[in-house]
């Protein structure tokens, strides 16, 4: 069994989608880490809606919560991390350096148009990440 | 906050990469800067170098840039354009005084008071007056510019898709100079619109006379600028934060910005501040330490000293380019959704912000009016209160002030029953007036031959209540 499950987490559909196959693979005692990555790309316009930093925890906190509660109602352990940077990148590096045993990510996630002239973030995750990669449908 | 040491060499290899950088991005920005406030190149170079430098030994947020900005350049257009350069330079030193004073007195408190609907407004009025001051550059100056424009946007959105390792506007320019000499271009060059001389900056007491109508030239100028740039460095110092996940002493950071400028004064350069898409350049490319800073603003200098004579063949269009990219870099693309899903109020705000800053060409007075408009509806908003009215007992809901104790006083001195109760443990009784409320319509009923009790007032509240008519406390 998998013990430690990097879920990335995005505030998307996807990401929920992801979450619930995340829950098939765990077990009792495995830990699901939610990781979500802060995009340096948005930091400003981020940071601007938000007005304070304690606003902008409660969002991103927000865009957690979907997925938090397919974790909870599946009795699973799990905790958020947060990441700053560019997601791709930032996801695998993060893997790497603590050695998880899969890491599950959605297959699209929110933008669609970015997506389709650099490539999926998911795309880039599983190209470079050392241990298995779930890509969910 | 990390150790002085930790700081400045935790992440040496890191910081000199992101330094040199931001250096090679911060020249042209710099020049162009300089180009709006109508002065030489070499004083917002001599800001950018002196600020840089500083800012890295005396700052409050690690791997933030600071050097001569869109902004504070557009406060001292008319200053430059009445009385000269050396106004400026006088300018400059008092705006540092000002900073500085803001910092001793933790003016990052006050920046709360600054709400996002004001913020967002200021981006966006900065973005078009930086768009506004193009447009000179490039109307009616022929066919040849407009081309210059396109090629040199064309480089710096797409180049950055495959390859990030030199800046794209720095390759724009280096290409387009390049071109325009090769191909004998007839185009307008920095050269045209003032001198790059290549030597370091020197200590000199602006030439103004020291009397009061010098002051009072310049003092509205320098407090316009210590406002505009607290605020944008303060804000730049929140996103490094986030992009960082660190700490950062926001009164030191105010401090530092008043010294930098304080002495950039003396050195030639003009008024300056944190630079959100320079940072956050910084930050991209790795920097996170003081070191970045300095490399920043030492390698500029460094350059100029030795590239200064090719920077005058750099042709305007280019230039006008790259600054139609920052325009583009610092308008926020979420007020459109803004717009549509914030309050009305909040919108308002955000709109009226940068109206007022296009119309008078103020960033400063756009901001001061954009905060009193905010708490203006913030005051409207919280001041509407409800009283809830149930045989006889009056349930009050929200807080009691000035601004809300009519509806109160209104409501409950209809009053029909005999026994009235009213009832505040929803409420707070925040000042005077809602303690003379209080007093107001308990006499006036009880003149009417009821009887009135009043409870639930929260400890704050009979505090203040016992205070104000002079009852002791303690009995």
């Amino acid at each position: 069994m998998y013990q430690h499950i990097l879920l990335a987490v995005d505030g998307s559909e996807n990401a929920v989608r992801a979450a619930k196959e995340a829950v098939k693979i765990a077990s009792n005692d495995s830990l699901i880490e939610m990781v979500y990555v802060a995009d340096f790309d948005k930091a400003k316009k981020e940071m601007l809606h938000a007005g304070s930093t304690e606003s902008l925890l409660l969002e991103r906190k927000r865009k957690v919560v979907p997925v938090e509660e397919v974790l909870r109602a599946a009795d699973k352990h799990f905790k958020l991390t947060i990441l700053h940077g560019t997601p791709g990148p930032e996801i695998v590096k993060y893997a790497n350096e603590n050695k998880v045993d899969i890491v599950v990510i959605g297959s699209r996630g929110l933008n669609g148009l970015q997506e389709m002239v650099l490539g999926s973030v998911s795309h880039k995750v599983m190209k470079r990440v050392q241990c298995p990669a779930l890509i969910v449908k | 906050m990390q150790s002085l040491k930790q700081q400045w060499f935790g992440n040496v290899r890191g910081d000199i990469l992101a330094g040199i950088v931001v250096a090679l991005a911060l020249i042209p920005e710099a020049i162009a800067f300089s180009i709006i406030a109508g002065v030489d190149p070499m004083v917002g170079l001599y800001a950018s170098f002196s600020i840089a430098v500083i800012i890295a030994f005396v700052g409050g947020r690690p791997g933030m840039i600071s050097a001569a900005t869109g902004a504070m350049a557009l406060v001292i257009v008319d200053l430059v354009a009445d009385y000269g350069l050396q106004y400026l330079l006088a300018a400059t030193i008092l705006t540092g005084v000002i900073q500085m004073l803001f910092g001793v007195f933790g003016i990052a408190k006050l920046m709360r008071f600054i709400p996002n609907a004001v913020m967002i407004g200021f981006v966006n009025a900065l973005a078009i007056l930086i768009f506004m001051a193009q447009v000179p550059h490039f109307l009616g100056e022929g066919t040849l510019t407009y081309i210059f424009i396109a090629i040199t946007l064309v480089i710096v959105y797409v180049v950055p898709r495959y390859f990030k390792a030199i800046p794209a506007p720095l390759i724009a320019i280096v290409l387009l100079t390049t071109v325009a000499i090769m191909m004998n271009l007839e185009m307008k060059t920095i050269g045209d619109l003032g001198a790059i001389t290549q030597s370091l900056p020197s200590f000199f007491i602006p030439g103004v006379p020291f009397n009061f109508e010098t002051l009072s030239i310049i003092f509205p100028y320098a407090l316009a600028l210590a406002l505009v740039g607290l605020m944008e460095s303060l804000m730049t110092a929140q996103i490094v934060d986030d992009m960082t996940d660190t700490k950062s002493n926001k009164n030191m950071e105010a401090r530092a910005q008043g010294i930098a400028n304080i002495v950039n004064g003396f050195f030639g350069g003009m008024a300056g501040c944190a630079m959100i898409g320079q940072s956050m350049i910084n930050v991209k490319s790795g920097g996170r330490g003081r070191l970045s800073t300095l490399i920043a603003g030492v390698f500029l200098m460094f350059l100029i000293l030795v590239l200064g004579n090719v920077v005058i063949d750099i042709p305007m269009p280019v230039l006008v380019g790259i600054m139609i990219m920052v325009s583009i870099g610092t308008f926020d693309w979420g007020s459109f959704k803004y717009i549509v899903k914030a309050p009305k109020s909040d919108v308002f705000v955000m709109l009226a912000t940068v109206a007022v800053v296009v119309y008078t060409d103020n960033l400063a007075i756009g901001v001061v009016l954009g905060v009193i408009l905010s708490s203006l509806f913030f005051v409207a908003s919280i001041s509407k209160v409800r009283v809830h009215q149930d045989n006889g007992t009056f349930i009050v809901e929200g807080p009691l002030f000035f601004a809300s104790t009519q509806n109160f006083v209104k409501t409950i001195e209809e009053a029909k029953t005999n026994s009235v109760t009213i009832d505040l443990s929803s409420s707070h009784l925040w000042d005077e007036s809602a303690v003379g409320a209080v007093v107001k319509v308990v006499t006036k009923l009880e003149g009417q031959g009821k009887t009135v009790q009043v409870i639930g007032m929260n400890p704050a509240s009979e505090k203040l209540y016992k205070q104000l008519l002079g009852i002791s406390s303690a009995h």
